[in-house]
C-alpha cells in the first residue's frame, strides 16, 4: 500500500532558554488508511513532532512528504491551504473560536475550502456533530461547552473537509471512557471505510491497543 | 486583501461578540467626524457670510479716474527723457476733474457684454450732512437706483421706503441707517447737503437702508444722479465711477485688466480691493483643516490602539484560523473589515451628530450687531463636507488598522498553539 506520509530525518531544536534538541533523526512512514498512535512520556516531544508533521511548524531540519508532495520549504499561505484540504488537526487543548457557535466552528474550514454550498456544509457539519454526540450543542457558543464537549466539537471540525490525514494531540484526553470508545470507533471506521489516515498522540494504553501501530518516543527518539 | 463573504462573516461575528469594545472604538471615530463636520460647517459658514457681505457691498469691478496716478511732468513731456534728465521737485497732482470721460458710452459698451450682469454709473462726492445743529461728514452717491439694485440687491436692504421712491422724488435721498440714526432724522425729514465746492442743497429722506457694513451704513446716501451732478455743478454726463457686476465672480481680476486696457481707467477688482480680508479667510480655512485633521488623527490613534489590543486578545483565534486553513491575507482581511465597519458605523454616526450640532447651531439666535445683518449663527450645511467626513473616517480607520492587521497576518500559529 502507498505511503500517505513520510518523515525523513527530522531534527528539531529549541534555543530558548538553552540549546535543546527535542527531536533527533526521526524517520518513519505511514501508509494510507493506517491508524497510528504516538506514545511516550510527557516532554518526550510528541506534540512537537505532530506540529512538524501537520506543517504548522516550519522550523526544522529534514523533510516532510504528504501525498507524495514535499511540504518542507513551502510558504505559510500555501501550507495553510494544504492543511485546509488535506489535514484535520485536533489540538491537545481543544481550541475553538469562542465567539462562534459549535456548528459555525465546524463549518468554518469547509467554508474556507469553498468546495460545497453553505447548505451542504451545514448538513455535513451537523452529521459530524451527530457522530460525536454533540449535535444538541450545535447552536451554543463554543465557550459555553464543557471541556469534553469542546474536544468532540474540535474532532468534528477536524473531519469536516474529509482530509486524507487526521492528527490528534490526545484527542480523547478529556473524554470519559464511553466517549473515548466512541471516538476510537469513529477513527477506526474512517480508516477502514474511507481510507483516511489517523495519527493520534495518546497516554491511554487502552486506546493505543486498538490502533494498527504504536510509535513510541523517548527523549526525542523513536524507540519502538 | 481578500474580503470574501466568509471574512466578512467572521469579522461581523467577532465585532458583535465584543459590543462594548466595538462601540468604544466607533465612538472615537464618531467624535472625530462629528467635530470635523461641525467645525468645518461653522468655519466655512462664517467665511461665506463675511465673503457675501463683502461681495454684496463691493462691486466686482470698480472703474474710476485715479487722479493720484503718477503723470509725466511738463518738462519730460516737452523734451523727453533721452536728451535731458529733468528733476521736478514737489510735483503736485494736477487740478483735474475726477470724472470718467465718455462714461455713458463705456456703460452701454459694458452692458452689451454677455459676461456682465449689471453696470451702474455713479457720481460720488464727499459731503456734509446737516440736520439742525448736527453736521456729519459722509458720502453721497448719485445713481440710477434700479441699476444699482442689480449690483447690490439693495431692495432686500431697505429698512424703510421703496427703491422706486427715489426716482419719483427729484430731491429724494436714501440714507444709510447709521447715518440716519446719528443725524437723528426720520423718513420724510429734509436734510441739507453741502459739498466741498460750497454748494448747498436740501434733500428729502425717502428711504433708509442697512447693508450691515458699518462703514457704509454710517456714511453713505443714495440720491438721483442728476441731483448730485447738479450740486457739483456738472452736466448730466459727469460720472466719477462705473461699477460692474460679472456673471463669474472669479473672472473679475482678468476682466478688470481687459477693461483697463480698453478704456485706460483704473479698474479695481474686488479681490484686489479686499486682499487682506481674503488672506484672513485662507488662514482661517487652514486652521479649520488643521484642527479637524488633528481630531481625526486622535480618533485614528484610538482605533490603532483598540485594533492592536483586539489583535493581541485574538492571537489564539488567529492561530486557530491559520491552523485550520486560513491564509495570512484572510486574517488581514478580517481585521481590516472590522476596522472599516467601525469606521463606517462611527463615521455615519459622526455625520448624524455633526449634522445635528450644525443644525442646532444654525438655529441658535446670534446677534450680529450693526456689523453683520444676521439673527442666527452662520453655518454652511454643504453636503460635500459629509462626503469628505465619511471618506476621512474610513481612510483613517483603515490606515490605523493596517499595521496591526499586517502584524496579525504574520502571526505564526504554532507558537501560540503550543500552549
Ligand atoms: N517553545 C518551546 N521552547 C522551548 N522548549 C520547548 C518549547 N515547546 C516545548 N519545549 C520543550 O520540548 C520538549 C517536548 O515538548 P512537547 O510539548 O513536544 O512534549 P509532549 O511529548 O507533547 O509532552 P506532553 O505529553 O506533556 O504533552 C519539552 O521538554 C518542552 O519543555
Ligand atoms: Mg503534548
Amino acid at each position: 500500500m502507498e505511503n500517505v506520509l513520510e518523515a525523513i530525518n527530522l531534527n528539531k531544536s529549541f534555543t530558548d532558554p538553552v540549546e535543546f534538541q527535542v527531536l533527533k533523526n526521526i524517520s518513519f512512514s505511514v501508509r494510507k488508511g493506517e491508524f497510528l498512535s504516538l506514545m511516550g512520556k510527557s516532554g518526550s516531544g510528541k506534540s512537537t513532532l505532530l506540529y512538524l508533521l501537520s506543517t504548522m511548524d516550519t522550523v526544522y531540519d529534514g523533510q516532510v512528504v504528504i501525498n507524495g508532495q514535499l511540504l518542507t520549504g513551502m510558504t505559510q499561505d500555501a501550507l495553510s491551504a494544504f492543511r485546509n484540504e488535506h489535514i484535520g488537526f485536533v489540538f491537545q487543548f481543544h481550541f475553538l473560536l469562542p465567539e462562534f457557535s459549535c456548528l459555525e466552528n465546524v463549518m468554518l474550514p469547509a467554508m474556507k475550502l469553498n468546495k460545497w454550498s453553505n447548505r451542504e456544509i451545514e448538513k455535513k457539519a451537523m452529521e459530524k456533530l451527530e457522530l460525536l454526540g454533540v449535535a444538541d450543542q450545535a447552536h451554543k457558543l463554543a465557550s459555553r461547552l464543557s471541556g469534553g464537549q469542546q474536544q468532540r466539537v474540535a474532532i468534528a471540525r477536524a473531519l469536516i473537509n474529509d482530509p486524507a490525514l487526521i492528527m490528534g494531540d490526545e484527542p480523547t484526553g478529556n473524554l470519559d471512557s464511553h466517549n473515548s470508545q466512541n471516538v476510537q470507533e469513529i477513527f477506526r471506521e474512517l480508516t477502514t471505510r474511507y481510507h483516511q489516515t489517523i495519527i493520534a498522540v495518546t497516554h491511554d494504553p487502552e486506546f493505543a491497543k486498538g490502533t494498527d501501530r504504536i510509535i513510541e518516543l523517548s527523549d526525542g527518539e523513536i524507540v519502538k | 486583501m481578500i474580503v470574501s463573504r466568509l471574512t466578512l462573516r467572521i469579522a461581523r461575528t467577532q465585532l458583535l461578540a465584543k459590543k462594548k469594545q466595538t462601540t468604544i472604538a466607533a465612538l472615537g471615530v464618531t467624535f472625530g467626524i462629528a467635530m470635523f463636520i461641525f467645525m468645518i460647517s461653522v468655519m466655512t459658514g462664517v467665511n461665506a457670510l463675511l465673503e457675501d457681505t463683502m461681495l454684496m457691498n463691493t462691486p466686482h469691478i470698480r472703474l474710476y479716474n485715479d487722479v493720484t496716478a503718477v503723470r509725466p511732468s511738463l518738462l519730460e513731456e516737452t523734451y523727453g527723457n533721452d536728451t535731458i534728465w529733468p528733476v521736478v521737485r514737489h510735483q503736485r497732482p494736477k487740478q483735474t476733474k475726477r470724472n470718467i470721460k465718455g462714461a455713458t458710452m463705456i456703460v452701454s459698451d459694458l452692458r452689451s457684454d454677455p459676461a456682465v450682469i449689471g453696470v451702474s454709473a455713479q457720481v460720488t462726492s464727499q459731503v456734509f450732512y446737516n440736520y439742525g445743529p448736527v453736521q456729519l461728514n459722509g458720502v453721497i452717491a448719485g445713481v440710477d437706483i434700479l441699476e444699482e439694485d442689480k449690483l447690490f440687491n439693495l431692495r432686500t436692504k431697505m429698512k424703510y421706503g421703496r427703491l422706486e421712491d427715489l426716482p419719483a422724488n427729484r430731491d429724494g435721498l436714501i440714507m444709510g441707517i447709521g447715518l440716519a440714526r446719528k443725524l437723528n432724522v426720520n423718513p420724510g425729514d429734509r436734510v441739507t447737503v453741502s459739498t466741498p465746492g460750497g454748494s448747498l442743497q436740501s434733500f428729502k429722506v425717502v428711504g433708509i437702508f442697512k447693508t450691515a457694513v458699518g462703514a457704509v451704513d454710517d456714511q453713505k446716501s443714495y440720491a438721483n444722479a442728476e441731483s448730485v451732478q447738479k450740486i457739483l455743478e456738472e452736466d448730466s454726463r459727469y460720472f466719477t465711477e462705473i461699477q460692474v457686476k460679472l456673471r463669474d465672480v472669479n473672472a473679475a481680476n482678468a476682466y478688470g485688466k481687459a477693461v483697463f486696457n480698453q478704456y485706460g481707467y483704473k479698474a479695481e477688482d474686488w479681490e484686489t480691493a479686499n486682499a487682506t480680508i481674503l488672506q484672513s479667510f485662507v488662514i482661517r480655512n487652514v486652521m479649520t483643516v488643521i484642527v479637524a485633521g488633528t481630531l481625526l488623527v486622535v480618533a485614528g490613534f484610538g482605533i490603532y490602539n483598540i485594533m492592536n489590543m483586539t489583535i493581541y486578545n485574538k492571537m489564539r483565534d488567529i492561530a486557530i484560523l491559520k491552523a485550520t486553513g486560513f491564509a495570512g491575507s484572510d486574517v488581514r482581511g478580517i481585521f481590516m473589515t472590522q476596522a472599516i465597519i467601525i469606521g463606517l458605523l462611527g463615521g455615519s454616526l459622526g455625520l448624524i451628530f455633526g449634522y445635528i450640532f450644525s443644525y442646532l447651531t444654525s438655529k441658535a439666535p446670534f446677534d450680529g450687531g450693526d456689523v453683520l445683518s444676521i439673527d442666527t449663527f452662520p453655518v454652511n450645511m454643504d453636503y460635500r463636507f459629509y462626503i469628505m467626513g465619511i471618506l476621512f473616517g474610513v481612510v483613517t480607520t483603515a490606515l490605523a488598522a493596517y499595521f496591526p492587521s499586517r502584524k496579525a497576518s504574520k502571526i505564526d500559529p504554532v507558537n501560540i498553539l503550543r500552549g
